[in-house]
């Protein structure tokens, strides 16, 4: 690479258009890269072709589609279909539970982050591990063992199942590791050296917290709690045996969607299900925007 | 250290992933092996898994079996035939209702003619039974015995399950048949639903939520019944004077590749020696052997017939918005929203 042979001055960082040092071999190379900062490179443009096609098949047809076949029958059959009162007692149960699930998350989370990272005790390696087990569990078995656990038959004698709480609960175990994963890495890497500092210019522990950890994990913490609420709204196999499935009571959109494919009402499915994308999509970007703005102001 | 600490976690995950997906594969493989046979693909509702084992062993030992294997799919019945509909390949296709056909009639997939048999294109029979408790605690024997106070009935959901239906058509009809109107047959299921605090998705969730202790009463099948008798589950179950006559039907797609072997195994379902697997796995043979008289006959035994077929059923009581079941449950929920 002739570009080591040289040297860069600030001029040639900030892309003028003459660079002044550097070989007649490096000229054109440097001119690339500077001043096409917005073209991007060959292997950029590929890795960003296959990235937008892996997407595309994967992820946006697949929505877009939902989209469409919600959109079929107009406004008019969209809004009725949506406003049917099992399809609104649902997705009020479902936001509803989604939420309390993203706030209890956000706390927990980060507590158990915290003591993962920061505490030592026997069992850690085993408890660390333990954190991502829901994932790997079939959520459907996880509705099983938790029924088992807390249902009429509970050897602890704590019965919430066929209730909304067990909706909660359920939501709960398979959400655990979206914020304990997200803030774990943060807060491993964040220096202590910034609280120690903190410390000794004589701030509070609970000041320091606040001023120093905090706003360095905020962003982390929101993006598994936006994760994790959206999980919670789609959540199936774990709620579908909990929660007995009352319409009005204890019926989650999801089971209200399943309803409606195996009733032969795609369309009524498809708008449900466009609504909890919107919502996502909403609470994703609301939480993005909030996370930016925490970090201009911070 | 850390990123080795998560280098093996991952690679365990893998492992495990990996162990598990070699497992299905076998498992998988172990039913689809060919070899110069010909193979039948047979795509069926969940419940009568075991009576198509024992039946196909049976059929293997027979000489039109003998060079026949079979690819063996079981799932819920209404995703099973939107999956035949959708280009999942079947030569025989065997679901819990009528409808599940129907949609494949309409696809083109099962030829119009599928019911003009003997048996009008349904192989097994079964009946719904109200389960109850080992020793029955709370006397249940009828149908109104179910609304009475403190009464808690287990049913699957109607619009998650198609074989829920059966249970809604046979309270319906129970009371019909017993010289109430249409306005009362209605009523009876409102207040049905209120003693009903758990809707399963399924008719299986709903044996196991009844066996793992909740509830008083079970909506069931006979053959349900009977299964989970047969596994030990201590329960016992009441033929109703009035019930209604399950039907499960069975057809060949017009895509068979091997339509003469389909053809013929669809034969032996009828065979003395099916029906009478058929039979002894609780399901009622629907030609006469001599395994049908163990079955009891109820007083007043109806059909989905008398309520005008399936086609007119499932829009009259089972649209999602206007038919009488989402009434039921809509008024149910509004009076509970109220409380």
């Amino acid at each position: 690479m002739p570009r080591s042979s040289s040297t860069l001055t600030p001029d040639d960082r900030l892309g003028t258009a003459q660079p002044a040092g550097g070989g007649p071999g490096d000229v054109s190379r440097r001119g690339t890269s500077s001043a096409g900062r917005s073209r991007p490179t060959p292997g950029a443009t590929l890795g960003l072709g296959i990235a937008t096609i892996y997407l595309s098949l994967l992820v946006l047809i697949p929505l877009a589609a939902v989209l469409w076949r919600s959109a079929e029958g107009g406004p008019g059959d969209f809004w009725q279909a949506m406003t049917t009162p099992e399809a609104l007692s649902s997705l009020k149960l479902t936001v509803g539970a989604a939420v309390i699930v993203a706030l209890i998350n956000l706390v927990m989370g980060t507590l158990i982050a915290w003591v993962l990272v920061r505490d030592n005790f026997p069992g850690k390696a085993v408890v660390d591990m333990l954190i991502d087990l829901p994932f790997a569990l079939p959520t459907i078995v996880a509705g099983l063992v938790l029924l088992a656990l807390y249902g009429p038959g509970s050897p602890l004698h704590v019965n919430i199942a066929y209730a909304r709480v067990g909706v909660v609960v359920a939501l709960l175990f398979v959400t655990l590791p979206f914020v304990v994963r997200t803030v774990q890495p943060v807060l491993l890497e964040l220096d202590k050296s910034m609280e120690e500092a903190a410390t000794s210019l004589g701030a509070s522990s609970a000041a320091t917290f606040r001023r120093i950890i905090l706003p360095n994990l905020l962003p982390a913490m929101l993006s598994g709690t936006a994760l994790a609420f959206a999980r919670a709204m789609s959540e199936f196999g774990a709620t579908v045996l909990i929660s007995g499935n009352i319409p009005f009571q204890t019926q989650v959109s999801s089971v209200h969607i399943f309803g409606q494919i195996e009733s032969d009402n795609v369309h009524g499915a498809a708008v449900v299900s466009a609504v909890l994308l919107v919502i996502a999509l909403v609470v994703l970007v609301s939480l993005d925007v909030l996370q930016r703005w925490g970090a201009r102001r911070g | 250290m850390r990123w080795r600490t998560n280098k093996s976690k991952v690679a365990m995950v893998f492992g495990v992933v990996l162990a598990l997906a070699l497992g299905g594969a076998a498992c998988g493989s172990s039913s689809a092996s060919g070899g110069g046979k010909v193979q039948l693909s047979l795509v069926a509702y969940s419940t009568p898994q075991e009576a198509y084992a024992q039946i196909i062993k049976a059929y293997q030992s027979t000489p039109e079996g003998k060079n026949v294997t079979f690819r063996k799919s079981f799932g819920a019945s209404g995703d099973q035939s939107r999956a035949v509909a959708s280009g999942l390949t079947a030569d025989i296709v065997a679901f819990s209702l009528e409808p599940d056909i129907t949609r494949l009639v309409k696809a083109k997939l099962v030829p119009a003619d599928w019911n003009a048999g003997e048996q009008k294109g349904m192989v097994t029979d079964s009946v719904v039974v109200l389960v109850t408790r080992k020793g029955n605690p709370k006397g249940i024997k009828t149908w109104s015995d179910l609304t009475k106070p403190g009464v808690e009935v287990i049913t699957p959901n109607p619009f998650t399950s198609g074989g829920a239906r059966w249970n809604v058509m046979a309270a319906y009809g129970a009371q019909i048949k017993t010289g109430k109107s249409e306005a009362e047959g209605v009523k009876y299921l409102e207040d049905l639903f209120t003693h009903v605090p758990v809707q399963d998705d399924t008719a299986r969730k709903s044996l196991q939520t009844f066996t793992s202790g909740k509830g008083d009463v079970l909506l069931a099948y006979e053959n349900e019944a009977i299964f989970a008798q047969q596994k030990g589950q201590k329960i016992d179950y009441v033929v109703p004077d009035d019930t209604i006559l399950i039907e499960n039907p069975v057809a060949i797609t017009t895509r068979s590749k091997h339509p003469k072997e389909a053809k013929a195994f669809l034969d032996y379902l009828y065979a003395d020696k099916a029906q009478g697997i058929f039979a002894a796995n609780g399901y009622r043979p629907v030609t006469k052997i001599g395994a049908a008289s163990k079955f009891p006959t109820p007083k007043n035994l109806f059909t989905i017939a008398d309520f005008g077929g399936w086609a007119d059923v499932t829009t009259k009581f089972f649209d999602t918005d206007k038919g009488i079941m989402a009434g039921v449950e809509r008024k149910i929920g509004v009076s509970v929203a109220k409380k």
